[in-house]
């Protein structure tokens, strides 16, 4: 899983049926400064990238609440939090989903960590991340790891019909403190 | 139009492989091992449960079969308690953890822990040493180890499949199953 091998999925896809509106180019990659947001996390609640500063961030883009599985990817990283706080990090979910439609989610599903709503002007971060899916409006399945420096370190675009589970993100994890302890 | 399946051609690789500390039936020799990650309170893992049995029995001493837990303790209450029930049955010995794992999975809608009570009896297990073992969480290590190794191999759900290893992409009804061990079967014998 890395980020070279990535593009299989979706844009093959969207080409195929839709000739020239293309999806976006790529997701962000490493070394990008991650783009600024502030987002909805409940009707009443915003929460902004510049509050994470001074630690790893996980930013898991996801195409819709209320996938009809188990062991959904956000229910999956509720179950690892445990984990990514080994390294310090924090995990945040969007998707293009309202704030109240998130808190739903987040109760039924209980959801350990924020989910944000990318809903006006709508997908207006995904797009900045080039993980906005125009034929779909909906967020593509996308993974970034931001360092303490808001710097994107990891990324992945996952086909969007699959769960990317958690490996690849705990990998960068523990590479970034790798490096940092070198 | 959302769920497109594809194909992943860098399948996620089973982290650690099948070792000691494992819960495995049938012969060393099998040229395949499925591993399932599981969850005693998933409707899903209840539903492949009957189809792992007649896979294993339709494919004789070509086929291993071990278990690791994969408990989403989040949505689900009672599967983290139940996989440590499983864990401390087989401590009693190996046979044991079998008859528990098919206990729980054919009373996924009673799991509370005078259900867990119940089935250790039916089993005869040494009830004092279940409960204490029980009370103690002895065997929580072991049920979050089992949850890390499913993380790291890339377990995205339950139930997940690793076939010789390898992520088993497909569905799991017994025919896509079946032809995936048979590939694998050949594939060992090439």
């Amino acid at each position: 899983m890395t980020a070279g091998n990535n593009m299989n999925g979706s844009s093959a896809v969207s080409n195929q049926d839709y000739g020239s509106n293309v999806e976006p180019e790529s997701i962000l990659k490493p070394g990008t400064h991650a783009p600024h947001f502030n987002l909805r996390s409940t009707p009443d609640q915003t929460v902004s990238l510049s509050e994470f500063r001074g630690a790893p961030l996980v930013l898991a883009f996801y195409p819709a609440d209320w996938s009809p599985v188990c062991g959904d990817q956000m229910t999956l990283y509720s179950e690892i939090v445990p984990e990514f706080r080994r390294y310090n990090a924090n995990v945040l979910g969007i998707s293009v989903d309202g704030a109240w439609c998130h808190m739903a989610y987040r109760q039924h599903q209980k959801i350990a960590f924020p989910l944000l709503a990318d809903f006006e002007p709508k997908g207006a971060v995904a797009r900045q991340y080039g993980a906005y899916r125009h034929r779909d409006g909906v967020a593509e399945r996308a993974l970034f790891v931001l360092d303490e420096n808001a710097v994107i370190r990891w990324s992945y675009l996952s086909p969007i019909g699959v769960n990317p589970g958690a490996d690849g993100l705990l990998r960068a994890l523990e590479s970034m403190t790798t490096k940092a302890a070198a | 139009m959302i769920d497109t399946p594809v194909v992943d051609v860098d399948a996620p690789t089973l982290t650690p492989p099948i070792g000691d500390r494992d819960h495995v039936v049938g012969p060393v020799s099998a040229p395949v091992t499925v591993v399932e990650y599981g969850d005693y309170e998933c409707p899903y893992c209840g539903m492949a449960h009957p189809i792992v049995k007649e896979l294993r029995r339709r494919m004789g001493n070509q086929i291993r079969f071990a278990f690791r837990h994969f408990p989403l303790s989040r949505v689900h209450p009672h599967a983290e308690r139940a996989a440590e029930a499983a864990e401390a049955a087989g401590a009693q010995g190996p046979p044991r953890f079998w008859q528990m794992h098919d206990m729980l999975y054919e009373h996924q809608d009673a799991l509370e822990d005078e259900d867990l009570l119940v089935y250790a009896a039916e089993i005869g297990l040494d009830m004092d040493r279940f409960v204490a073992d029980l009370e103690s969480g002895r065997h929580a290590r072991k049920v979050r180890e089992d949850f890390i190794s499913g993380v790291r191999s890339g377990v995205n759900g339950t139930p997940t499949f690793f076939i010789n290893g390898r992520r088993h992409q497909g569905s799991y009804d017994l025919a896509t199953l079946m032809a995936a061990v048979s590939a694998a079967a050949m594939h060992v014998r090439r």
